[in-house]
């Protein structure tokens, strides 16, 4: 049976891995490399990194961090941040990532996606969805944000799982849920969101935003039918570990991939 | 083991990233070296062949390159050969992806994952792989270890002697072959933590062990 991942995502600024919460005010958290070789040993299944630096620097730094990482952490990589065209996400894919993820290039230009997953295949090509609750509206209901990177962003004047829906038709093969409001709350992850987007797409699903412990793990995969969960600062503080986690995990039936037996 | 170890030749034929086997092969302290030349491959200790994609238009590109008898000749004189994901694919004689024939080293047909309801394709993540017989190349894992996965497409060959590990992905379907000195593998070594480098470790040895060097 496939497992349920658990995915360290490690957000990068100028060659460091920082933490922020609710997208600001970032902390420094390591070096990247140390921190994906810590994460590896420690039964992480996949690694995620977002490039938050905007400039055409921090993309030269974000290309070299990926070779650096892939070149010795020998578990699948998704990289995302300020990708936007096919050969953007062509030299990710050179530099070691095994999936690419995009966000505001995709809103902008749907067709990037239907364009990567023919070129790249659909298991390469994953939505990265900001997505916040608009305050107030009953039923409830997400806006798609863009231009996150560093702040809240800005609407794209897009249903989250409406636009989701269209992104998997289009090609993205994976979608990563994250959740704004959630975000480096570690109050749990928005369930309702993930239900929403579990019910309108059929591609795995990320869940990102929130993790707090272990049974917010267990929430998300059980009751949001999330196929991986994603987190960052409880990881990166060692407020939990992976292998706490996985153990967790397994002790309520969901299927893991074991830390000791491979 | 000499002290540089063993050459490697990864094929190139245009089917996916071979930086990450590479990457690995070195790792476990092989010499590998990414090539579509058949002398290459000819010279080398041992051989590598991986990659991701289409059947029918990797099967072109190896025809393009002449690069079919190379691989063929290399299997039957027993040269260690480890063949990854399409690698494994496209030693069949063919498959349900599309109309090329394959290499036509196994007997048998690569067949679509079945589509049902609520199971994802491709099939991408980890998964158990029951391990069956004791070829050199996957020794020392333990059975039922997880290994990643990205596919579709799965290879199921007519002689099931060949069979050395499966995985239950809505069908029980063949997800390691080995014999004599050949092995392939449907999931990515590469991308399998330390029980995948353990095959490129296993690998190395078998290929140090027969050229004494």
């Amino acid at each position: 049976m496939l497992t349920k991942r658990i995915i360290p995502c490690l957000d990068v600024k100028a060659g460091r891995v920082v933490k922020g919460v609710r997208f600001r005010d970032h902390r420094d958290a390591g070096d990247p490399v140390e921190m994906a070789a810590w994460y590896d040993a420690e039964g992480a299944d996949e690694l995620v990194f977002y490039d938050i630096t905007a400039s055409s620097d921090g993309r030269d730094i974000m290309l070299d961090v990926v070779e650096r990482v892939a070149d010795q952490v020998f578990i699948p990589l998704t990289v995302g941040g300020g990708l936007r065209t096919v050969a953007d996400m062509h030299r990710m894919l050179k530099a070691g990532a095994d999936k690419v993820s995009i966000n505001t290039a995709a809103v902008e230009n749907p067709d990037l996606i239907r364009q990567g997953a023919e070129q790249f295949g659909n298991q390469c090509i994953v939505l990265g969805l900001d997505a916040m609750r608009v305050a107030g509206a009953e039923p409830v209901r997400w806006e798609v944000r863009v231009r996150t990177g560093d702040g809240g962003g800005q609407s794209a004047g897009l249903d989250a799982i409406e636009w989701a829906a269209r992104a998997a038709e289009l090609g993205a093969g994976e979608i990563v849920a994250n959740s704004m409001d959630a975000d480096g709350t570690r109050e749990g992850y928005d369930l309702e969101l993930l239900s929403a987007l579990s019910e309108a797409t059929t591609v795995p699903l990320v869940a990102s935003g929130g993790a707090g412990s272990p049974e917010h793990m267990y929430d998300a995969i059980d009751r949001g039918r999330a196929d991986a969960v994603l987190a960052a600062s409880i990881f990166h503080y060692r407020v939990h570990s992976i292998g706490e986690a996985k153990e967790y995990l397994a002790s309520r039936g969901v299927p893991i991939r074991p830390l000791s037996a491979g | 083991m000499s002290r540089a170890g063993p050459t490697i030749a990864i094929i190139d034929y245009q089917a996916g990233n071979l930086r990450s086997v590479h990457k690995a092969l070195e790792k476990v302290g092989a010499r590998p070296f990414i090539t579509s030349d058949a002398r290459a491959i000819e010279d080398a200790d041992g051989v590598v062949f991986p990659g991701q994609g289409a059947c029918d238009s990797s099967m072109r590109q190896l025809k393009a390159r002449g690069l079919v008898s190379p691989i063929r000749a290399s299997i039957a004189g027993g040269k260690p050969f480890l063949g990854i994901c399409l690698g494994l694919q496209l030693l069949l004689d063919g498959s349900d992806e599309g109309n090329e024939p394959g290499l036509g080293v196994l007997a048998g047909r690569v067949k679509a994952l079945p589509r049902e309801l609520g199971r994802k394709i491709p099939h991408m993540g980890w998964n158990r792989v029951e391990l069956c017989g004791s070829h050199p190349v996957l020794a020392g894992i333990p059975n039922g270890s997880h290994f990643y996965f990205v596919h579709s497409f799965y290879a199921d060959p007519d002689d099931t002697s060949v069979v050395a590990g499966t995985t239950s992905y809505g069908v029980e379907f063949c997800s390691a072959v080995a014999w004599d000195n050949a092995v392939a593998v449907q999931f990515h070594p590469e991308k399998s933590g330390a029980m995948g480098l353990r095959i490129y470790e296993n690998f190395v040895r078998q290929i140090t062990a027969r050229v004494g060097a």
